[in-house]
């Protein structure tokens, strides 16, 4: 029996306003526990929550970055729970109404094939404080509780894990260009749950499906969802039933493992939050927020294609982070060729940023100095070589190169009237190489550029070297 | 429309309350009462009504996107009415960490 996965993502991002979504409590975490915490925060009876404009225009514009249509009557709902991490005993989340609805990406898949992913909806509510479990006891943080956060479910449009992968990449990309987010996995700014269930090939109904928690990785959500599309093709060709259930991903097995089998739906009681008056979203309030959006990736692309003369490949590998896009952009606005500038991006200061395990606003390299330095290989001061040598000082010092390169000593000889006595000086001194070039000998260039480059230090301009030598060369 | 012993029960320990016979009796009595006369608006013709969710015609009150500095005689405050604390945490019985513990 051949059997056809359905997967449906729902992903959790946190805005990084500067206040909490209901709260003007700090939007930090990290500090001294429960700093950024005050009596709404706590759920502290009587107080009154108020709704952070700047969280509502994040999740417009996280809304609209993603081709949704945005609500025009909004209301919150309450959904009431009990646990520690949130001392209200309830999420003030959108249940009836979210902000945006109908949305899509487009996902490159393999060998330039596109798939459009629908986006059910998005909806603004709060996280949660954050538990800490040690021995008999569990410690609550509430810094986190009250970020704001939006929820963005997914149709159930993906029909491979390798689909959902991409989905999470383009939607994590989509978001981050947009502004909204840091949605940095690691750091939690971005979580993922999965649903996935798997049908005999033809059958028109879903099948039962499971829902994936605990993914901490990009690769572990393919990975996972791999396990999971075995584990029920094996239990479906066993004769077996699937259960309703959630599961984690075990990354140290690779396995999925129950956390909780599901009977009939939460009693999370919804109903309209009492405390915040509905929200009304003009045309107008749209328009201008849709102006504020930054220019996505794709159409990042296109320019630097089209305008800069960059590879398609290029621009590609240059927009997968906005920080790298925007450093690049910065360096060609500060006078770098743009080719040059993506090619040191993607080379040299790529490889140290892996090697360090640094991100770019982790090191010392700026804009201006990485431009400074191109422009010092272009314009002939120093060689390729040399400019291994300066790129090391700019990113891990931050020095200035023209005068870092001038104070060692570092300018590449390229006047003419310096070289010719040094090249007619070696020359002298070695004859054999001559009478080998002249018999056809091509090794012996090589040799007396090697002589040279040494008598020079490595500081000859090489071109200008092989210019001279061969015209000396001619006249012996 | 009757509410059952089960119902109440059902509520009860979603709210973390628990009742003895004579409670559950009395509150079942009471919450089926309510419902009933809830039941006497089903008669009142709602077919063009939009449903409403606030009583007051508020709308879009909304706070700008600026912080309020750190209180620490607040949080003081508020730690010293937590019911266990530890190093600024609130100290809980241990929770089963099932990897819920942050919103959905």
């Amino acid at each position: 029996m051949n059997f056809e996965t359905t997967i449906g993502l729902e992903v959790h991002v946190e805005l990084k306003t500067k206040s909490k979504m209901f709260s003007p409590s700090a939007n930090e975490f990290g500090d001294t526990p429960n700093m950024n915490t005050n009596v709404i925060d706590w759920g502290y009876p009587g107080v009154l929550p108020s709704v952070n404009k700047g969280a509502l225009e994040y999740g417009m514009r996280a809304a609209l970055a993603l081709n949704a249509t945005i609500a025009k009557e909004n209301h919150f709902d309450r959904k009431n729970y009990f646990y520690p991490d949130n001392p209200k005993a309830y999420q003030i989340t959108q249940f009836e109404q979210p902000i945006g609805h109908d949305g899509w990406v487009e996902v490159e898949l393999e060998a330039g094939d596109t798939k459009k992913i629908g986006i059910e909806e998005l909806h603004l509510e709060e996280d949660a404080g954050k538990n800490t479990h040690r021995g008999q006891n569990s410690y609550v943080d509430l810094n986190r509780q009250g970020t704001p956060l939006i929820e963005i479910v997914s149709k159930p449009d993906m029909a491979s894990p390798e689909e959902a992968y991409k989905y999470l990449e383009t939607l994590r990309q989509v978001i981050q260009f947009s502004g909204v987010s840091d949605v940095k996995m690691e750091e939690g700014s971005l979580r993922v749950d999965a649903n996935i269930s798997i049908r005999p090939v033809g059958q028109t109904e879903y099948g039962t499906k499971t829902e994936l928690k605990n993914i901490n990785s990009f690769n572990y959500l393919r990975k996972g969802l791999e396990y999971e599309e075995k584990r029920q093709a094996q239990i479906l060709l066993s004769g077996g039933t699937i259960r309703q259930e959630t599961r984690g991903y075990n990354e140290n097995t690779g396995e999925t493992v129950l956390q909780r089998i599901k009977e009939g739906s939460d009693d999370y009681r919804y109903f309209p939050e009492p405390d915040i008056p509905p929200i009304h979203i003009s045309d107008d309030w749209i328009e201008a927020v849709r102006q504020s959006i930054p220019e996505m990736p794709a159409a990042r692309r296109q320019r630097y294609v089209n305008d800069l003369g960059l590879s398609a490949a290029d621009a590609t590998v240059l927009t997968q982070s906005l920080e790298m896009s925007d450093f690049f952009e910065a360096t060609v606005k500060a006078g770098a060729d743009a080719k040059l500038a993506a090619n040191w991006l993607q080379g040299e200061v790529s490889a140290y940023l892996n090697a360090e395990k640094l991100e770019l606003a982790g090191t010392k390299l700026t804009a201006e100095n990485l431009a400074t330095m191109i422009n010092l290989i272009t314009d002939g001061t120093i060689s390729s070589k040399i400019a291994k040598k300066v790129f090391k000082e700019i990113i891990t010092n931050g020095t200035e190169p023209k005068q870092w390169v001038e104070a060692k000593g570092l300018v590449q000889l390229s006047d003419p009237a310096k070289l010719l006595p040094i090249i007619t000086e070696i020359l002298d001194n070695n004859q054999q190489s001559i009478d080998d070039f002249k018999k056809g000998k091509d090794r012996a260039i090589g040799f007396l550029v090697g002589q040279i480059m040494k008598q020079t230090r490595g500081q000859a301009n090489p071109k200008v070297v092989n210019q001279l030598l061969m015209k000396e060369l001619k006249q012996r | 429309m009757a509410i059952s012993k089960e119902q109440v029960t059902h509520v009860a320990n979603l709210a973390r309350l628990s009742f003895d016979d004579a409670e559950l009796s009395q509150f079942t009595d009471q919450m089926s009462e309510i419902t009933d006369m809830f039941n006497e608006l089903q008669a009142v013709d709602t077919t063009d009504v939009e449903p409403m969710t606030h009583v007051v015609d508020l709308v879009n009150v909304v706070r700008e996107d600026v912080p309020a500095p750190a209180d620490p005689e607040e949080r003081k405050a508020l730690l010293a009415n937590a019911p266990d604390t530890e190093d600024g945490y609130i100290k809980v019985p241990a929770i089963f960490n099932n990897g819920e513990d942050s919103a959905e």
